[in-house]
């Protein structure tokens, strides 16, 4: 079960997720005192009054602009589990590359507060009782997913490629 | 059956005779692209090679490029020691297309690589920046990916998972008319589809007004595609391309000018009467709020701002120059350039448009990303406005959440410097 911390509009982009002068910032250890840096959550994230395995509620292209990682790593730092209508390409491809969960579900329907628990193919609002489909998401990106992130994956291709020590 | 461009590129690059849309492949890299992100790179590169007994090296030095173009000089000691950790080891892997901040060899990373003729029809180029989809001006398929991918890249020349993009035929009927420029047909384009209307797709540029636009313009179409969410824009290699590549870039290699088959399929065809367009605004906070200069003519702006890799180059600064030159900027207005590149600054310079903008009351900044990302030089102040010839307008983008940010071609911005409101510079 998650329960929804903030819900958001569309296009969202990663200025707002991780503005751009904390860029200099870059440890995914460290990134996370500046997750949405210039809005109210902010200050309850830092203090930790979220719980680790919260949901935020997009709109559609969440997270679109600029390719910094910092924006996938600074959600992740706090486990915060992302669903949104649709995801710009290069955050979701960070997302499932550093392990962010993201949730792909184009009619999501919550409200802060509200409770959402999650099934292989559905969002299901508890608090509200509706069900949202999910849209899978692509294979390749999956398989990233399941080997543990992109650093995992790349150590056992550079193995196999440069051969074991 | 027939290929888009992009779909030909990545046959050859994933070894293949050819590829579908929607197929996942692992395509080998002609040039992987970073700047002060550089940093995280090597972090991640490091992690990929802990525990696994072998030494930390790069594929292949001669294939890498780090731009040094963010925050140039550095802003805080942070940076400095990241950009010190960069520099100790591009010295260590050998890479040579490594451009630090300095006088003969500097500017943002987007223009560098064109200029100094790193990009070629035909390559596979990944960027750790949104922005590397500028590329396909020259005809290469070039996208951004993050810092971890980029780490991959690094170690063994390839990028995985890269599932081949549907492509959106733009055509381009006409030739952009007296004050209308590439900027304005992007934005143009933008605002029909969409900050979202591209996402996971290609945008392939064809018909007179892009055949007939010179190379500096491709780039800032292909620049701006990602803000439509596309993973990359591209033009076709033609004789403006071969021109540019020799010519201004010294490239002496032969080219590969891959172009798309006649009976490529595209998941959509648009088509742009050139003629029919006016300036274009994108105003606050996204970019495809876009409306005709028209309609938010008047608005009053505080900051002026021309530069960065989307507008930032000679003829940009020439439209600019010819605008200002023996007038003033208003009172109550700042107004900042940032030339795209050292080279474009000397030959500014050398042309006597820097003095022509300095005389009217312009601030020529160094080379480099400037105000554009809101980190470094020229941030707004509560309740301001600025007008910028940049890619972005976010919340936030300037520095400052509570200002607003307005993207318009270097013509709009000039005029507009001389009244201090948006203005039509036809
Ligand atoms: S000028 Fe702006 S958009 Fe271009 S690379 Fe620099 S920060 Fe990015």
């Amino acid at each position: 079960m998650a329960q929804v911390v903030l819900t958001l509009a569309d296009d969202i982009s990663t200025d707002v997720i991780y503005p751009g002068r904390f860029m200099a910032t870059v440890l995914p250890s460290e990134t996370p005192q500046f997750a949405f840096a210039d809005y109210e959550i902010n200050a309850r994230l830092k203090s930790g009054q979220i719980a680790p395995g919260s949901a935020i509620v997009a709109g559609a292209n969440f997270g679109c602009g600029s390719s910094r990682e910092q924006a996938a790593s600074t959600l992740k730092g706090h486990e915060l589990i992302v669903v949104a209508k649709g995801f710009a390409r290069i955050f979701l491809q960070n997302s499932a590359n550093l392990g962010l969960r993201t949730i792909i579900c184009p009619d999501i329907e919550a409200s802060v507060g509200d409770e959402l628990e999650f099934t292989p193919a559905e969002v299901v609002n508890k608090t509200t009782g509706k069900r949202f489909e999910i849209v899978p998401l692509p294979k390749a990106r999956q398989d990233i997913i399941d080997a543990g992130g992109l650093i995992a994956y790349t150590r056992k291709r550079l193995l196999e490629a440069r051969g074991a020590a | 059956m027939g290929m888009t461009i992009v779909q030909k590129i990545l046959a050859r690059a994933a070894g293949r005779s050819e590829v579908a849309v929607g197929e996942v492949v692992e395509p080998a890299v002609d040039l992987a692209m970073s700047h002060e992100n550089g940093a995280l790179v090597m972090n991640q590169f490091f992690e990929v090679f802990k525990g696994t007994g072998l030494e930390p090296t790069v594929w292949d030095p001669s294939k890498i490029a780090i731009i040094l173009d963010h925050r140039v000089p550095a802003e805080s000691a942070k940076t400095a020691t990241n950009q010190k950790k960069i520099r100790e080891f591009v010295a260590k892997q050998g890479i040579t297309k490594f451009h630090d901040i300095r006088g003969d060899q500097g500017g943002i990373c987007h223009q560098i690589l064109p200029e100094h003729g790193y990009t070629r029809p035909g390559q596979v180029i990944v960027g750790t920046d949104s922005h590397t989809t500028s590329h396909g001006a020259v005809g290469a398929f070039s996208f951004g990916i993050g810092a971890t991918e980029m780490a991959g890249v690094w170690a063994l020349g390839r990028i995985f998972n890269v599932e081949v993009p549907a492509t959106i035929k733009v055509v381009v009927n006409g030739v952009l008319p007296e004050g209308v420029l590439p900027k304005d047909l992007i934005l143009h384009l933008i605002g029909s589809i969409s900050a979202e209307g591209a996402n996971f797709q290609v945008i392939e540029f064809h018909g007179r007004g892009v055949t007939s636009m010179p190379l500096s313009g491709r780039l800032t179409i292909c620049n701006m595609s990602v803000e439509a969410g596309a993973t990359s824009g591209i033009v076709p290699a033609d004789a403006e391309t071969e021109r540019y590549l020799r010519e201004e870039a010294g490239v002496t290699d032969p080219l590969d000018m891959v172009a798309p088959d006649a009976d490529a399929e595209y998941s959509r065809v648009i088509e742009i009467d050139a003629a029919s367009l006016a300036p274009q605004i994108a105003c606050p906070h996204t970019v495809d709020r876009v409306r005709p200069v028209d309609q938010v003519a008047g608005v009053k702006v505080h900051q002026i701002v021309i530069g960065s890799c989307t507008n930032g180059r000679l003829d940009d600064l020439e439209v600019a120059a010819r605008i200002l030159k023996g007038r003033r900027v208003a009172n109550g207005v700042r107004m900042l350039i940032f030339p795209a590149s050292w080279r474009i600054y000397r030959e500014a310079l050398r042309r006597g448009m820097l003095a022509e903008l300095v005389d009217a009351g312009a601030v020529v900044m160094n080379p480099g990303c400037g105000c554009c990302l809101g980190v470094h030089q020229g941030a707004l102040g509560d309740g301001e406005v600025a007008l910028s010839t940049t890619n972005r307008n976010f919340k936030g983008r300037m520095g400052n959440p509570n200002a607003e940010v307005y993207l318009c071609s270097p013509a709009v911005a000039a005029a507009s410097a001389l009244t201090g409101v948006i203005t039509d510079p036809r």
